[in-house]
């Protein structure tokens, strides 16, 4: 590789029929990072990762991975990638171990290196129980980390995954994370897609979010969050007091907004340690009676909200991988 | 945790780009040996090729063959049981596109595709995972055929040779039928469609009755039908009763001949679509 950049797209385009999956995607992804890629069902994340791992062709753009091009050269990609897919593709009815040695063999790799590398991953991924059990009675947490270890398989210096936690219980998702901590700390660059915001939030180096087909902003958590400003305060009254607005003004950012019945205040504030306790004194020293304070941080629904002006529920009508953009024309019904 | 020496990162081997024909060979043998466990873990898709031969073989020998007589003698037992070869290979054979049908519309082929793998290596480790199990099947038919009185009176070789143009065409269809798997929504479409196909084929065929007392159109089909070449050159390798020999039509005065051309042809045509059939659909 010349540079260092591991996975490169620029400008990638893909339709299927009359729905645009991708409208001109640019994304790159430095030797040894973690790149988020969020969006709601539908946005395109499958799509882009489809073609950076030679699934799918695109209509446009061009993409390197480890710097090879993924429509001419896609078995120098393929020998450098591992994937897991947002669907599980092993064998249902092979047991943990034949899965991992038949990726392993028709990775190049020789019986005995097969069988030993899959004893090695079935063992990391606390699945060496299980190694002998066919598929078909592993629960969804214990086909992830499979799937996430079949595509560790050959040590690939590049690792793609799609949602590697939907669908799973709080418990398997939090091992998870775990999981892809470690892969990191092991130097392999990552490109991760998903729904949740915690969970880009919690791995990802930098996140970029994409939105119909193209990406509409990029940046670290922290950055993003910068977007939409500071935290919000929300301070709920035993009954109103018009003491109260005047009271939180000086520690407030902006505008201090009231509700119609006089009871619940809301203010931009800055992001500062002990803000809840000052609030609460001064409104005490107010004379005035306090149910409930909150500190909002932005989370990165907030950013979403604010970059698209929709919130990310509002655009979830069903299966990315099934229908790629059936949310991308909501007005036509 | 030696997690990070245990995982440094590139690539453990670095498979060679192109080892070429040693490598798809390889490839071939994994996709086939995976397939063969599917099979031995599937006891429906077994019950094709183990219980359902033993079956038909009781069922048609003991109950059709008390009804039928042979034009120029001999035991409908010793005519039916290369008939019953031909009828449960070809039935058989629709497991190729049902295999298949149900990899596709599976998340395995996705697996594989992103393998730096020979891609033909899953429908040539499909139909050679079938061609092992269309010889299970044969091997149960003639020894429950051995069982009740079934006797080739040919040499060893002969009737060795008798099977052999058994698996040879048993090996076409499975090429046909990976297309039907490859084109169908899914298993079960595959399946119906599969019957639909298959049962005239192996029925209108001189397999289980002669041709003789057949309708003239139904007989000129029959005898036109690549399954009673390979029936007929079957009963004349096992030097079995072979009514069809009677027949004019060419594939019936030179069966042996007749059912080697048919079952090429199938693969000439089926091999390559099958091929193309399948970088289609799983290209977008």
């Amino acid at each position: 590789m010349t540079n260092s950049l591991m996975i490169e797209a620029h400008g990638l385009t893909k339709r299927y029929g009359s729905t645009v999956a991708l409208d001109g995607l640019d994304l790159e992804v430095p030797t040894g990072a973690i790149l988020g890629v969020l969006g709601p069902n539908g946005a395109g994340k499958s799509t882009a990762v489809r073609i950076l791992t030679t699934l799918t062709h695109p209509d446009g753009g061009t993409a390197r991975v480890a710097g090879h091009d993924v429509v001419t050269e896609t078995a120098a990609v393929q020998r450098s990638i591992g994937v897991t897919a947002q669907d599980a593709t092993l064998d249902e009815v092979l047991t943990g171990v034949q899965n991992l040695v038949m990726v392993g063999r028709l990775s190049g790799l020789s019986r005995s290196q097969a069988k030993v590398r899959a004893v090695e991953l079935l063992d990391r991924f606390g699945l060496s129980d299980a190694g002998g059990r066919i598929l078909k009675t592993y629960s969804g947490g214990m086909r992830r980390r499979l799937d996430l270890a079949a595509g560790l398989v050959t040590r690939p210096p590049v690792l793609f995954l799609d949602e590697p936690t939907t669908g799973l219980d709080p418990t398997s998702r939090v091992r998870m994370w775990g999981v892809i901590r470690e892969l990191v700390a092991d130097g392999a660059t990552l490109l991760l897609t998903t729904q949740y915001l915690d969970e880009a939030d919690e791995l990802a180096d930098r996140i970029v979010v994409i939105d119909r087909g193209r990406a509409i902003a990029l940046g670290t958590a922290a950055e993003l969050k910068a977007q939409v400003g500071g935290a919000r305060l929300e301070v709920t009254l035993s009954e109103a007091d018009p003491a109260a607005a005047a009271a939180l003004s000086p520690y407030v950012s902006g505008e201090v907004s009231v509700s119609h019945d006089g009871r619940r205040l809301r203010a931009p504030v800055p992001s500062v340690s002990g803000l809840a306790t000052t609030v609460v004194r001064a409104l005490d020293g107010a004379g005035v009676q306090v149910d409930d304070v909150d500190v909002h941080q932005p989370s990165l629904d907030d950013v979403f909200f604010a970059l698209t002006g929709h919130p990310v529920s509002d655009a979830d009508p069903g299966a990315e991988a099934q229908r790629p953009d059936s949310e991308l024309e909501p007005a036509l019904s | 945790m030696t997690a990070a020496t245990l995982e440094r990162v590139g690539p453990i081997s670095g498979p060679p780009a192109h080892a070429g024909m040693l490598r798809r060979i390889n490839d071939v043998v994994v996709l086939t040996v995976r397939n063969l466990v599917h099979i031995a873990r599937e006891p429906l898709q077994l019950s094709d090729v183990t219980i359902q031969p033993v079956l038909f073989t009781l069922l048609f020998v003991y109950v059709f063959g008390a009804g039928v007589s042979l034009p120029g003698g001999g035991s409908y037992k010793d005519f039916a049981i290369a008939g019953l070869l031909a009828l449960n290979l070809t039935t058989s054979s629709m497991g190729t596109a049902v295999g298949l049908s149900t990899d596709l519309n599976g998340g395995v082929i996705d697996r594989f595709r992103t393998l730096p793998m020979w891609r033909p290596a899953v429908l040539v480790g499909r139909s050679l995972a079938d061609l092992l199990t269309a010889s299970i099947c044969a091997a149960i038919v003639a020894v429950t055929g051995l069982a009740i009185g079934w006797r080739p009176e040919g040499s060893v070789l002969s009737t060795l040779g008798g099977f052999g143009v058994f698996l040879l065409f048993s090996y076409a269809l499975a090429w046909g039928s990976a297309c039907l798997g490859i084109v169908s929504k899914g298993p079960e479409s595959a399946q119906g469609i599969g019957l639909v196909i298959l049962f005239p084929l192996a029925f209108v065929s001189n397999s289980l009755v002669p041709t003789q007392h057949m309708p003239l159109v139904l007989r000129t089909i029959a005898d036109w039908n690549p399954v009673s070449a390979v029936t007929a050159a079957a009963r004349h390798l096992f030097h079995n009763p072979n009514p069809s020999a009677a027949s004019h039509a060419w594939p019936m005065q030179h069966p042996v001949v007749a059912s080697v051309i048919w079952s090429l042809v199938l693969l000439a045509i089926f091999a390559p679509l099958a091929t193309l059939l399948y970088r289609r659909r799983t290209t977008d």
